[in-house]
């Protein structure tokens, strides 16, 4: 296994305080929890009009194309656009923000391992798979 | 009443068989050779847990977004959902859109931070921050639950597919061909471990993909590739134009309604909670790459169930509802019936393959799942207190894998001419309702306690059992699994929409009066690390 050195619990809690650490969270929690609200919401709405008010769903558009085929094939165009929105929203915001994190967490690890492999009678490495 | 389980044959059913059996036993025996082949390959590297049960976490994105379609693409779907829009026309489509909203709970809640938290299971992640043996055990049971329910129906659907697709009709010979699925698939998960079994579901994904998509090109080229003309000659063939307004099936009373949203409301919710999807999610590299899979993943399930209306309909207007109903197999036999109607014996034969080849599949899926959750969690995290040797767990996993092939190919046998219709859609309610609360809970609430995990999982798993119990599906009705009794006092087929908001219900009651708090140290560890990824298990290279 090639597992870095696991940071210390006292870097994970202060890493948690830290504003950098909260906007990660705030950014993340602000995009995928209305997204997933919003999805649900259109999800049920679709639902129940189908099984409540079917005869909505029955009129029709064109030829044979009524109401329910089309918003049947809206909800796989915004499963696909949400999709595709978050991956985007991902790769650009959430990415470099945790992995930024994540190295400086990556590198205090490591200067406390060396420290404590420097200072002799250290600890087993074990501790270092402990974690779980 | 599900198109989710492939319906029974009853024994006595007309021998009107299409097709040469011949040809489709031929073309199902090149693809288990071929698989046998990779999976041979890809177990040499077998030494580890995180090879033997996360494939070495070294599938790329694509690659485990393939095998998640695979694996979530059953042949209950595909047959199933084809064969109830042929004949309830808009109803079966309802399916299909809540089996694909539903990977966007998985997108943007559960993927990433669970491959950032855990191991192998869906445990690591419940039990990272609460008490570490009870939480265990019961997030291993839900999980044994939903693999045993999808596992028995997928087992059980192999017998009536083989009376459809092979021409044989008797118990016995059904019997046979459920312990060959059961050998073979034993054998795929002993050898090739997570990786044999993630190379299984590519394969079986590409050619199910493949030949959905040949199909529908196909049925819309006989129509001059205008949908609306084939919905047209759908409405001719069928007479009514009611296939194309919702309510066929589920529009008779109030209580099938409800039943209805009950269902939506299980399947969207119950994707995102399948223990054998999770784990899908460590057989990659980083929380990035699961990213990845989920969005391929939605792609191609997206694409296929968009087949599966082009072929609902096509089966409508070119077989009839008649025929198809009358064929042996009923309501699955659609798909068989349309191969056989555009392609004759060899696109019959493959696509009767191909339907054999999903089922092996995903009971190998199911299986390396429940072994996983068996061997990690009750033996190596709760019996040996997570002192045992990774080679040990491996050890266990294999055993229990034998175990669970027997188990499978028992109850297949038994269930056989039963209705286990409703089985399927159980493993969703109880994903839905004891694993996604406890996993959300765990991943964004801090308040959450230990007794809040195990009230919301024992109450979610607990009272959709007891529901079902006491659901027209086991007595009372016409279609019941035990007849002459009627026991039943819960109205619907479907105990989600009671279930489900009771197990969030009693996660938070749990939580709230529990006096005791959860270790503020390993709190902070997990938001940071299914966050930042910090200390993420590794891939293993060889």
């Amino acid at each position: 296994m090639s597992d870095s050195p696991t940071p210390a619990p006292e870097d994970f809690l202060r890493v948690q305080q830290e504003p950098r650490f909260r906007k990660l969270r705030s950014d993340y929690r602000r995009f995928a929890f209305p997204m997933t609200a919003l999805f649900l919401a259109w999800y049920l709405l679709y639902v129940i009009v189908a099984a409540f008010f079917p005869q909505v769903m029955a009129v029709r558009v064109y030829g044979y194309i009524n109401v329910g085929i089309v918003w049947g094939l809206l909800q796989f165009v915004s499963t696909f656009v949400i999709t595709a929105l978050y991956v985007r929203f991902a790769n650009r915001k959430l990415d470099p923000e945790a992995t930024a994190i994540r190295q400086e967490l990556e590198a205090d690890a490591e200067r406390n391992a060396a420290a404590q492999a420097g200072a002799k009678h250290a600890a087993p490495a074990a501790t270092q798979e402990e974690a779980k | 009443m599900n198109p989710l389980a492939i319906v029974p044959v009853p024994a006595a059913a007309p021998a009107a068989q299409v097709g040469n059996p011949w040809i489709n036993i031929g073309i199902f025996g090149l693809f288990v050779v071929v698989t046998l082949v990779v999976v041979l390959r890809a177990s040499r590297n077998n030494k580890t847990a995180a090879d033997y049960l996360a494939g070495g976490r070294a599938f790329t994105g694509g690659q485990n977004g393939t095998a998640i379609a695979g694996d979530y693409l059953s042949a209950a779907s595909f047959l199933g959902i084809v064969g109830a829009i042929a004949i309830y026309g808009y109803d079966g489509f309802l399916y299909s859109i809540g089996f694909l909203v539903a990977w966007l709970v998985a997108l943007l809640l559960v993927a990433e931070l669970l491959r950032n938290t855990g191991k192998f299971t869906m445990a690591d992640v419940l039990s990272f921050r609460l008490k570490q043996k009870p939480v265990r055990i019961a997030a291993s049971i839900t999980t044994l639950a939903v693999c045993l329910f999808y596992l028995l129906a997928q087992m059980a659907g192999a017998g009536g597919l083989v009376s459809l697709l092979l021409g044989i009709s008797d118990k016995a010979g059904q019997s046979v061909v459920i312990i060959v699925v059961g050998a073979l698939m034993i054998f795929y998960v002993l050898m090739g471990g997570m990786k044999g079994t993630t190379w299984v579901q590519i394969i079986k994904a590409c050619l199910l993909i493949a030949g959905a998509f040949v199909m529908t090109v196909w049925a819309l080229a006989m129509h001059g590739f205008d949908f609306n003309a084939l919905l047209g000659a759908a409405v001719e063939k069928a007479g009514t134009e009611k296939i194309l307004d919702p309510g066929q099936q589920y529009g008779k009373s109030i209580t099938t309604k409800i039943d209805f949203l009950s269902l939506g409301l299980a399947l969207v919710l119950g994707t995102a909670g399948l223990p054998h999807v999770l784990m899908r999610f460590y057989t990659v590299p980083t929380a990035k790459e699961a990213r990845k899979s989920v969005v391929w993943a939605i792609w191609l399930i997206g694409a296929f169930y968009l087949f599966t209306l082009v072929l609902g309909y096509a089966a409508g207007a070119l077989i009839g509802v008649d025929a198809i109903k009358a064929a042996p197999g009923g309501q699955n036999s659609a798909v068989p019936l349309l191969a056989y109607h555009l392609g004759g014996s060899v696109l019959l034969g493959i696509i009767a393959a191909v339907a054999f080849a999903t089922i092996l599949a995903v009971v190998a899926g199911l299986a390396i799942t429940a072994a996983a959750s068996f061997s990690h969690d009750i033996y190596g995290s709760v019996i040996k207190k997570g002192k045992a040797p990774s080679e040990q767990e491996v050890k266990v996993a294999r055993r229990t894998v034998i175990v669970i092939g027997l188990v499978a190919i028992v109850g297949g046998i038994g269930a056989q001419g039963q209705n286990v219709a409703f089985l399927v859609a159980l493993a969703f309610a109880v994903a839905a309702s004891a694993n996604l609360p406890t996993i959300l809970y765990s991943l964004f609430w801090k308040r959450f306690t230990t007794r809040g995990a195990l009230w919301s999982m024992y109450g979610g798993l607990g009272s959709a059992l007891i529901l079902i119990i006491f659901s027209p599906v086991m007595s009372g009705a016409a279609t019941s699994m035990i007849q002459g009794v009627n026991f039943a006092w819960f109205p619907l087929a479907n105990p989600g929409i009671v279930s489900i908001p009771l197990a969030f219900f009693l996660g938070w009651l749990g939580s709230v009066t529990d006096k005791n708090t959860e270790d503020p140290v390993k709190a902070a560890e997990m938001e940071v690390r299914s966050l930042t990824g910090i200390g993420a298990e590794a891939p293993v290279d060889h």
